[in-house]
């Protein structure tokens, strides 16, 4: 009940953020029953204007403009989603790790990760990608490995405080292992602003992601993707028709949301009134 | 004074460090092809015997570390090797490219470095009033907008239904300054509009940040005027992460041109690395990467170096 208040009392920007993910979400799980039409269904004559049959009109091959925004919903959120767990999973352990142990592992882990880090993201993404190929499997694999050092940087640095307080060495006194510090210990301490990191760092997927499929380098067509679908229309925007600029839209809808909420989120949790 | 000598020297043995590190990167990204580079240029039909020649007369044949001496050895001559795609010199294709992608974003930087910089300042001063809540929702929106969005609601508005631009921005050799700057508007105006929100936002909390600090306090008891404490009093201290904010922008901006590029078809050095990459023209990648690398280590690097030397703590060190 008490974070039913508590979200009640959040600030308007707060409430419509959530909304928005919470409607984004369903879009997403519910695609096959929310589309009239097939994700990759060809329907038509290609830009078809909006209304009648076809609520958004069509897009360059003919397929429902609609149907596809929906089915985009699951395929990139989808994928920035799994991106971001893994980032989180492989940054956010190797951090515990390096901030626990110290000494040698955490010497050599934050060196690699200053090297990565060194390279702008998108070359370094596209020089990959260049080499292995654009598949979708590479692609979330790359943008993990990627945003992992940061999550590192942030999860080392937050762990940091935590692995020196006293409970910590009496866990280690115990003879505590590896798993048990990590998992009981340091993470519960270091859960909220990891959290918030969740938000910022999936917004940040997020783009990259419908960024690279804009180059052209992302998610496959036919496979329905934002970032892909404002590519494949952008000529119509030259004859005013603003149906390119709704995936666009839809992206930046979900990023500012996510912004509004981590906003709030980390005003919440650092307990302090910005003076 | 000597401890700021030696954090500098830090500094920029770090950064040559880096490059070196990227460098061995990039190099290093082929040998994960499948097959080699060879093989890639002659394509499938090849005969062994003269995919061997031509390893022979690339150099692939030798040690790898030898390999890499002549790779940076040639780079450092400016030859960056041979474009896969059509066996031109990749300096040739690189050349003018160049120069377009510099001088957009020194143009971009032009512009949104001071308007950012007075922007976060004013926000700072008059904080929570409705002109800072507006200046803040608005950065944060920008942030969070992809950069082609941007860019198309520009293009939607001021070439198509203002007519005031030229919506695509691809410069022919001999076009006059005039036409340049004219087509340049609109990627300019994109590329400020997303780091503008950053720096300011930046800048905004740096100061706020000083300006609680107890000695602004104290010179405001004492009774100073508000601009004697801003300029004489806050500004020197909140230079040195100023001057850094911006110059990590300057480093996203460079990077930031290749999507903006895209949009405008605008003939830069990002535009020739999205095709290439697609046409996996490999050499062509690394050549350009390592340029957008380098720039951006450098920038990295001066940035630390700039506020090391702008701090006034570290020019008066005690004892």
């Amino acid at each position: 009940m008490s974070l039913l208040k508590e979200l009640l009392r959040a600030p308007l920007s707060a409430k419509f953020g959530l909304l928005v993910i919470v409607v984004y979400i369903l879009v997403a799980l519910f695609a096959p029953v929310l589309a009239p039409f097939g994700e990759t269904q060809v329907v038509g004559e290609g830009f078809a204007p909006w209304g009648g049959q076809f609520l958004l009109g069509t897009d360059n091959l003919g397929r429902d403009m609609f149907s596809r925004l929906v089915f985009g919903a699951r395929n990139t959120l989808g994928i920035a989603f799994l991106t971001t767990v893994l980032a989180f999973l492989l940054g956010g352990t190797c951090g515990l790790i390096a901030a626990i142990k110290g000494g040698w592992v955490d010497q050599g882990l934050s060196r690699v990760v200053d090297i990565l880090m060194a390279i702008p993201q998108l070359i370094f993404a596209l020089l990959i990608l260049s080499v292995v190929g654009t598949t979708a499997t590479s692609l979330v694999l790359v943008i993990a490995l990627l945003d992992a050092t940061r999550v590192f940087r942030l999860s080392r640095a937050v762990a940091m405080n935590v692995v020196v307080q006293d409970f910590v060495e009496a866990a280690r006194l115990r003879g505590e292992g590896l798993c048990w510090l990590v998992t009981r210990e340091v993470l519960p301490n270091a859960a909220a602003p990891l959290i918030a990191e969740f938000g910022l760092r999936f917004c940040f997927v997020f783009l990259f992601i419908s960024a690279l499929s804009f180059l052209g380098l992302g998610i496959q067509p036919p496979t329905a993707d934002w970032g892909s679908m404002v590519r494949d229309n952008a000529v119509l925007i030259t004859f005013g028709d603003i149906s390119p600029l709704l995936p666009a839209l839809a992206v930046a809808l979900i990023t500012v949301s996510v912004n509004f909420v981590v906003d709030w989120m980390l005003h919440k949790s650092s307990g302090l009134k910005e003076c | 004074m000597k401890s700021i000598f030696k954090l500098l020297g830090q500094r920029l043995a770090l950064g040559l460090l880096s490059l070196l590190a990227v460098s061995v990167i990039i190099f290093l990204a082929v040998g994960l092809l499948p097959g080699d580079i060879a093989q890639a240029m002659l394509g499938q039909s090849a005969t062994p015997e003269t995919v061997a020649a031509y390893r022979a007369q690339l150099g692939l044949d030798l040690p790898p570390l030898t390999r890499f001496g002549q790779w940076i050895w040639q780079l450092l001559h400016g030859d960056l090797g041979v474009s896969l795609a059509n066996q031109r010199p990749i300096a040739e294709l690189v050349g003018s490219r160049l120069g377009n992608t510099f001088s957009l974003a020194l143009l971009a930087a032009l512009v949104s470095v001071p308007l950012a910089l007075l922007l976060g300042m004013l926000a700072a001063l008059y904080r929570n009033s409705w002109f800072d809540r507006l200046l803040n929702t608005s950065a944060l929106s920008a942030v969070s907008f992809p950069e082609f969005f941007v860019a198309y609601i520009l293009i939607l508005v001021f070439a198509v239904k203002l007519n005031w631009f030229p919506s695509i921005s691809n410069l022919s050799p001999n076009a006059s300054l005039g036409e340049v700057l004219e087509r340049s508007v609109l990627p300019v105006a994109t590329l400020s509009l997303v780091v503008i929100a950053q720096m300011m936002r930046m800048t905004r909390a740096s100061l706020i940040n000083l300006l609680a600090s107890p000695y602004i306090e104290m010179a405001r008891l004492k009774g100073i005027s508000q601009s004697r404490i801003i300029f004489r009093h806050a500004l020197p201290n909140a230079l040195a992460p100023i001057v850094n904010v911006v110059a990590l922008n300057l480093a996203y901006l460079v990077v930031g041109v290749v999507v903006v590029e895209v949009v405008f078809v605008y003939p830069g050095l990002g535009q020739l690395l999205v095709d290439s990459v697609a046409k996996r023209d490999i050499p062509v990648v690394q050549a350009c990467s390592l340029i957008f690398a380098a720039t951006y280590i450098l920038l990295n690097t001066s940035a630390d170096v700039l506020s090391i030397a702008s701090n006034p703590r570290l020019m008066h060190p005690k004892g």
